[in-house]
């Protein structure tokens, strides 16, 4: 675990006021704070370090401690047991409350940060029989294209508690979903938070995904492509027969209505599968072929 | 409640950023709008913005999330071409 600089952070001095560190964490906030940089994990990072060195700094209490010890944050705990034996005992004893202003869904402190302060930083506690909004929680569910098309039921794991819901087909990359009231608890009889989840869909090797559309690509030999003929291709809702037509071109597509992804929330609509033909050329002909096919070409010269 | 400053709070109201409920003098907030007014709070805490600052900054967070959404169909629209490239 390594020392943190807290005034390298906030690019402040050692002797910095505080002023000058509300002023310096202020001005890095609105550059990385996560509200106005949506789905950027460096930037939720970055406002993290930036949190928790004001969090230090602004607090002359930890301010001190942390000019004091930061550097030899094992001998802090002696600190701390020293500066008890000078104080009222059982005061501030930690934070319940959580202090409105920090109320991200996912906040972590360092590792640094916690073995000099404990795990919720001696938080000053606030008037009791406040009523507090619980916590909001941010989660990401991994879904594959295949998952995503039907409709389904999944399981999370909130903070030890299993939250079912279902997953409605159609759902969108990066689409987020608000499960009302099921994020930290409320204090006091305070309503509960909510939990925000965002799904990725992974890309699928064989299927792409615009919309409600999907796409893919069939590869056919010359032969059906130049005298037509039957292929099976897979669907996501099974195999179809497809009869391609004489003289189909490298590259032709053809739309197979109502063979795409479900529209979301609208039950029995589905968007259309975009065929593109892939002609495959022959290779390693054999003498005879070689000769069939100079004698197609001498018939195109004459 | 919530150690906000009633001031902040009024002024939020006046803008038509949330919207207070008066019955028998008493001021409540509807608790839907509890999210919405942490959000301002924490943009007026942290970064020292002020209300007609947050209404601009609404604004802008709102286009910016439908822009990704818009970018990330783009995407995916793309990788269709370009699989034909390949």
């Amino acid at each position: 675990m390594a020392y943190i600089d807290y005034y390298k952070i906030l690019g402040v001095n050692k002797n910095a006021t505080d002023d000058e560190i509300k002023k310096a964490y202020r001005k890095l906030a609105r550059k990385h704070h996560p509200d106005l940089n949506p789905n950027d994990k460096e930037a939720h990072i970055k406002f993290q370090q930036i949190n928790e060195a004001n969090e230090v700094l602004s607090d002359p209490e930890k301010r001190k401690k942390y000019d004091a010890y930061g550097e030899n944050w094992k001998q802090a705990e002696q600190y701390e047991q020293a500066r008890q034996q000078h104080q009222y005992g059982g005061a501030g004893s930690g934070g319940q409350y959580r202090e409105f202003s920090e109320g991200f869904g996912d906040e972590h402190f360092s590792d640094f940060f916690e073995s000099l302060f404990g795990s919720r930083g001696g938080r000053r506690a606030e008037s009791s029989q406040v009523k507090f909004r619980g916590q909001d929680y941010n989660a990401e569910l991994h879904l594959s294209l295949r998952d995503a098309y039907n409709t389904h039921q999944h399981t999370l794991d909130v903070e030890g508690r299993k939250v079912r819901i279902t997953v409605p087909a159609g759902i969108e990359n990066g689409q987020v979903i608000k499960l009302k009231g099921h994020g930290g608890a409320g204090v006091n009889g305070g309503p509960n938070g909510d939990i925000y989840i965002t799904f990725v869909i992974a890309d699928d090797p064989k299927f792409k995904r615009a919309g409600n559309d999907l796409f893919t690509t069939e590869n056919i030999d010359l032969y059906t492509a130049v005298l037509g003929g039957d292929v099976t291709i897979e669907t996501l809702s099974g195999k179809v027969n497809l009869k391609v037509k004489p003289e189909t071109q490298q590259g032709t597509k053809v739309r197979l209505k109502g063979k795409g992804f479900p529209v979301y929330k609208k039950e029995g609509e589905f968007g259309d599968l975009i065929v593109t033909y892939n002609v495959n050329l022959p290779t390693n002909l054999t003498e005879r072929e070689r000769e069939l096919f100079k004698q197609l070409k001498d018939l195109q010269n004459k | 409640m919530h150690g906000i400053d009633h001031a902040f709070i009024t002024s939020l109201s006046e803008e038509g950023l949330i919207s207070i409920t008066v019955e028998n003098d008493d001021e409540y907030i509807e608790e839907e709008q509890l999210p919405d007014l942490e959000i301002y709070t924490r943009w007026h805490h942290d970064m020292g913005i002020n209300t007609e600052g947050i209404d601009a900054i609404r604004h802008l967070v709102h286009r910016l999330r439908n822009l990704q959404t818009e970018l990330n169909s783009l995407r995916a629209r793309l990788t269709i071409y370009e699989e034909g490239l390949k």
